[in-house]
C-alpha cells in the first residue's frame, strides 16, 4: 500500500515508492497550502449541506466526510485536459475542478440535474445510478484514443480519462465490463476506486473475496492499493498515473482505502449497521487532522489555520444564505431536458400536469 | 423588530410522512443559534438530530416529546431579531391546514400514502419499507450492528511505519471473509410476479406452504392460499386494544367526509327505498362483454351495466338528476356520473362528466380510469366537482345494501349491493338465481315516491333484463 504520510503526519519514502515520491518534490509549499484548503473547504462544506438537509432545504446529502485526502489529492493529480466521470459523492474533486458548489445543493434540492457543462469542466455530471459512470468514461477513453489524441508526448493536446466509483460499485458488472473494453481497446483511463469500506450497509467483505485492486488484473487491468487518506499519496499516485495513461500505457486501477466517517445518504443511519469501535478507529486516521499536523511540522503558522477557519464561515453562510434563496425551478424544466428534441409522450405528461395543477386553481377560487 | 420563525418537520429521509418527537434539546426562552441541534426525532428509518435553521429565542415548542408530527407541520418557533437570516425567516411558512392548499394538501398526502404502501422511490439508497412506518421503535444503544464475518474489530497497529503494507481493516481479511447469502427479508421465496399475485389477491405469502424448488411459493400455491384466505378472511381478529379508547384527530379526508355527510343529511330529507332483483342476465351480459374482442383489456364489472342502467332511468326520469336550491330546482339534462370510491385516505367521490354521451366501451374505460386515478391518490378537486347523481358500490365488501347519504348538491344515490347465488321464484319454482338488492336514497323535497319508485323500477329492469339498453 502506498504512504507518503504516516497517520501521525509523518512524511517518509519506502524505497519502492521513490518513482511517486517524485511528484511530491516538485510541489510548493502553495501547492500545500492549496490542498489544506480546500480539504477543509470540503469538509465544511459538506457539514453545511447535512445541517440544509435536517432543516428540510435539501431532498437529500450525501456525505464525503471522511474521504477529503482521496478526492482532493486525486482531483488535483488529474491533468489540464483530463476528464472525469464521478459518481455522486465526488464533491472534493468538483472542488479541485472549479465546479460551483451551489450547482451539487440545486441537484440535491431538485432545482436542476446539475447544471454545470462538462465540456467546459471537464468534470462530468453526477452519475446517481451505480457504476454507470464507469461505462460512460470507459467509452470516453476509447473514443480518445480513436482521435488519436494519446502517446503523442503532446502535453497541450493528449488527454486521459478518469472515473470514480466506491467498493459497493465493483460489485456491479459495469465495472468489470469497464475494466474488459478498456484493456482490450488499451484506453488511457484510470479507474479510481474510494474503498470507503461500506456500500450503504454491506461491509466489503460482502463485495469481494479478492483485494480490490486485484480485480482488474483478470482483465489486464494492473492495480494499486494507497492508504486513501493521505492526500500525498492520493495525488502522487493518481498524478502518475493520469501521465502514464496520457502516454499510452493503458488502463490502471487505483485503490484508496479510506472510510466514510457519515451516514451513505442522510437516508441512512449507521449506527444501525456498524460498530462504534470502527469508526473510533477510523478518526484517528482524519486526513484532514493528519495532513495539518503535516503542515505544522513544516512550520505553518497558526495564522494560516486560523484564516482557513474564517473562510468556513464565511462558506458556511453564503451556501446557506443562497440555498434558502433558491428559487423553485419551473416545472416545464422537468420535461425540457428529458429528449433533445420534442417528444408527443412528454408533450402529454407537461400538458396533463398543467392540467392537474389547473384543477386546484378552481378549487381555490370557490 | 423580531420576527417570528416556523421550523416545519422536513422529511429527513426520502418519502418519509412523519416522525416522533422523542427529546428537546432546547425550551421555551432560550436562545439558539444556528445549526443548534434542538431536537432529536425518530423517523421510520432512523434516529435524527434537526439542527435549527434559526438564531434566535425559542419561543414556543410546539409538540411534545412523544408526539408523532406530519411532515410540513410546524415544531418549533423562533422569535428572530430582523436583519438576521432574513431569508430563512421568509421561506419558512408554517402549514395552516384550513386553506385553500388544504386540498392540495390532502391529494398530495394521498399520493404520499398510496406511494410509501410499499416502498418509496429513492434517489440513493434504500426506500421506507411502509410496514416499518410510525411503529418501529428503536432506543439508542439497543440494536447491536451484524459484525461481518472476518472482519475484526480494526486495532491501531503497524501504521506509522511509512511503508507499512498492513491495514487492519475487513479488506485485509479477504481470504477468510465467507460472503453471506443474501437475505431474504421476509424469509420467503417467491418471484416477484408471483408476489404481485398475492398482494392482488390479499394472500399473506408467509402463511403459505411452498410447494415448488428448496419450498419456493408458486403461482398455483397463491391460488390456493387465496381460496383458503375467502374462506377465513375474517379468523384472526385482532387482539382488543389495551387502552381503553383511542382518540384518532377528524382532519383531512375524514373530516370533509363528515362535513358534507352532515350537511346532506340534515339539510336534505331523505327517503330510502329498496328492491331486490334477479340479476343473472346482467352476469351473463358482463361475461360475454368480457370474452369480446371490443372490450379486450377493459374492465368489466356489474357497476358498468348498473352505470349504464342508471343513465337509462335517468332519461326516463329526469327529476332524480337535479340540484336543490331555495329558489329553484335546476334539471340537468348531462349526467355527471359519480362514483363512491373507497381510498387509503377515506371516501371520495369523483364522477365522470357527461357519460350520458359515452358508448358502453367509453364508459367502462371512464370507470376503470377513475377507479385508477382515486386509488393512487391523483384525483383532483375538479374530478370531484359538479356531480348530479351518485352509485355507491357497497357489494364488493361483501354487504346486500344500505341506506346511502347523498353526496351534496346531488338528489339521488344508489347502493349496488352484493350480487350471490339465492334461491328466487321463477314460474312458480324455486331456482337459484344471481340475486341482488338495489337500494336508493332521494331527496324528498324534489323526488316523490312515485318517480324515486319509477326510477329504482326502472333501474331493477335493466338489471333483470340488460337488453333493454337498446331501447
Amino acid at each position: 500500500m502506498v504512504q507518503l504520510l504516516t497517520p501521525d503526519g509523518e512524511y517518509g519514502v519506502a524505497k519502492q515508492w521513490s518513482e511517486y515520491a517524485q511528484y511530491i518534490d516538485k510541489l510548493t509549499e502553495a501547492d500545500f497550502l492549496k490542498f489544506y484548503r480546500d480539504m477543509a473547504r470540503m469538509r465544511r462544506f459538506d457539514k453545511e449541506a447535512e445541517a440544509l438537509q435536517r432543516q428540510g432545504q435539501l431532498g437529500l446529502w450525501i456525505p464525503a466526510v471522511g474521504q477529503e485526502a482521496a478526492q482532493i489529492g486525486s482531483g488535483y493529480g488529474v491533468g489540464h485536459n483530463d476528464h472525469i466521470f464521478p459518481s455522486y459523492r465526488e464533491h472534493g474533486v468538483a472542488i479541485t475542478h472549479g465546479i460551483d458548489l451551489m450547482s451539487i445543493l440545486k441537484m440535491l434540492r431538485g432545482v436542476n440535474h446539475g447544471g454545470w457543462n462538462p465540456e467546459e469542466t471537464r468534470f462530468h455530471l453526477y452519475a446517481i445510478v451505480l457504476g454507470s459512470q464507469v461505462l460512460h468514461a470507459t467509452g470516453y477513453a476509447m473514443g480518445v484514443k480513436m482521435d488519436g489524441k494519446v502517446g503523442n508526448g503532446d502535453i497541450e493536446n493528449d488527454l486521459a480519462v478518469i472515473s470514480y466509483f466506491g467498493d459497493g460499485a465493483t460489485a456491479e458488472g459495469d465495472i468489470s465490463e469497464s475494466f474488459l473494453f478498456a484493456a482490450i481497446n488499451h484506453s488511457p483511463i484510470v479507474f479510481f476506486c474510494q474503498n470507503n469500506q461500506w456500500a450503504i450497509s454491506s461491509p466489503v467483505t460482502s463485495q469481494t473475496k479478492v483485494p480490490l485492486y486485484q480485480r482488474g488484473a483478470g482483465f489486464g487491468v494492473p492495480g494499486i492499493r494507497i492508504d486513501g487518506n493521505d492526500i500525498l499519496a492520493s495525488y502522487a499516485v493518481t498524478a502518475k498515473h493520469m501521465d502514464e495513461a496520457r502516454e499510452g500505457a493503458g488502463p490502471f486501477l487505483i485503490e484508496a482505502l479510506t472510510y466514510r466517517m457519515g451516514a451513505h445518504t442522510t437516508s441512512d443511519d449507521p449506527t444501525k449497521y456498524r460498530d462504534a469501535a470502527e469508526v473510533e478507529y477510523w478518526k484517528a486516521r482524519d486526513p484532514l487532522l493528519r495532513f495539518e499536523t503535516f503542515l505544522r511540522r513544516q512550520g505553518i503558522a497558526q495564522d494560516f489555520f486560523d484564516e482557513v477557519a474564517e473562510a468556513g464561515e464565511k462558506l458556511s453562510t453564503e451556501i446557506r444564505e443562497a440555498t434558502f434563496a433558491l428559487p423553485a425551478p419551473p416545472v416545464e424544466h422537468m420535461f425540457k431536458y428529458v429528449y433533445s428534441e420534442p417528444h408527443p409522450l412528454i408533450e402529454e405528461q407537461l400538458a396533463w400536469l398543467h392540467k392537474y395543477e389547473a384543477g386546484f386553481g378552481e378549487a381555490a377560487h370557490e | 423588530m423580531t420576527t417570528v420563525a416556523y421550523f416545519n418537520l422536513p422529511d429527513v429521509g426520502e418519502g418519509l410522512t412523519e416522525a416522533e418527537i422523542v427529546s428537546w434539546k432546547v425550551k421555551a426562552g432560550d436562545t439558539v443559534s444556528v445549526n443548534q441541534v434542538i431536537v432529536e426525532i425518530e423517523t421510520a428509518k432512523s434516529l435524527v438530530e434537526l439542527p435549527c435553521p434559526f438564531a434566535g429565542i425559542v419561543s414556543e415548542l410546539m409538540a411534545k416529546e412523544g408526539d408523532t408530527v406530519e411532515v410540513g407541520n410546524p415544531i418549533i418557533s423562533v422569535t428572530v431579531p430582523d436583519g438576521a437570516t432574513t431569508a430563512a425567516v421568509t421561506t419558512s411558512i408554517p402549514v395552516i391546514a384550513e386553506n385553500a392548499a388544504s386540498a392540495h394538501q390532502a391529494v398530495a398526502d394521498a399520493a404520499a400514502s398510496v406511494s410509501t404502501e410499499e416502498r418509496s422511490p429513492t434517489l440513493v439508497g434504500y426506500g421506507v419499507s411502509h410496514s416499518l412506518g410510525g411503529t418501529r421503535r428503536r432506543r439508542p444503544g439497543a440494536v447491536n450492528p451484524p459484525v461481518a464475518p472476518g472482519a475484526s474489530i480494526p486495532v491501531a497497529t503497524s501504521l506509522a511505519a511509512p511503508a507499512a503494507t498492513a491495514i487492519p481493516l475487513a479488506a485485509e481479511n479477504l481470504a477468510t471473509g465467507a460472503i453471506q447469502l443474501p437475505n431474504i427479508a421476509d424469509g420467503v421465496l417467491a418471484k416477484p410476479p408471483v408476489r404481485k399475485l398475492a398482494r392482488d389477491l390479499g394472500v399473506d405469502l408467509a402463511g403459505v406452504v411452498g410447494s415448488g424448488l428448496n419450498g419456493e411459493i408458486t403461482r398455483e400455491d397463491v391460488v390456493g392460499g387465496a381460496q383458503q384466505a375467502s374462506v377465513f378472511r375474517n379468523l384472526s381478529t385482532p387482539a382488543p386494544k389495551s387502552e381503553r379508547e383511542e382518540r384518532i384527530p377528524v382532519k383531512g379526508v375524514r373530516k370533509a367526509i363528515a362535513n358534507a355527510m352532515v350537511s346532506s343529511a340534515f339539510s336534505a330529507p331523505h327517503v330510502s327505498i329498496f328492491v331486490d332483483v334477479d340479476a343473472t342476465r346482467t352476469m351473463e351480459y358482463v361475461k360475454r362483454l368480457k370474452a369480446s374482442t371490443d372490450f379486450a383489456g377493459v374492465k368489466v364489472t356489474p357497476l358498468l351495466i348498473m352505470a349504464k342502467a342508471m343513465i337509462w332511468a335517468v332519461r326516463r326520469n329526469p327529476m332524480v338528476n337535479s340540484t336543490f336550491t331555495e329558489e329553484e330546482i335546476i334539471v340537468h339534462n348531462f349526467v355527471n356520473f359519480g362514483i363512491a370510491a373507497a381510498t387509503p385516505r377515506g371516501l371520495i367521490v369523483p364522477n365522470i362528466k357527461d357519460a350520458d354521451q359515452m358508448s358502453m366501451l367509453e364508459l367502462a374505460k371512464a370507470i376503470e380510469q377513475l377507479a385508477a386515478t382515486a386509488r393512487e391518490g391523483k384525483t383532483t378537486p375538479a374530478d370531484m366537482k359538479d356531480g348530479t347523481i351518485t352509485i355507491t358500490n357497497i357489494g364488493v365488501f361483501g354487504v346486500d345494501t344500505g341506506t346511502p347519504i347523498l353526496n351534496p348538491g346531488e338528489v339521488a344515490i344508489v347502493a349496488l349491493g352484493s350480487i350471490r347465488p339465492k334461491p328466487w321464484v321463477v314460474s312458480n319454482e324455486i331456482q337459484v338465481r344471481q340475486v341482488t338488492t338495489i337500494g336508493a336514497t332521494f331527496d324528498h323535497r324534489v323526488v316523490d315516491g312515485d318517480v324515486a319508485s319509477r326510477f329504482v323500477q326502472d333501474v331493477a329492469s335493466v338489471i333483470e333484463e340488460p337488453a333493454l339498453l337498446l331501447d
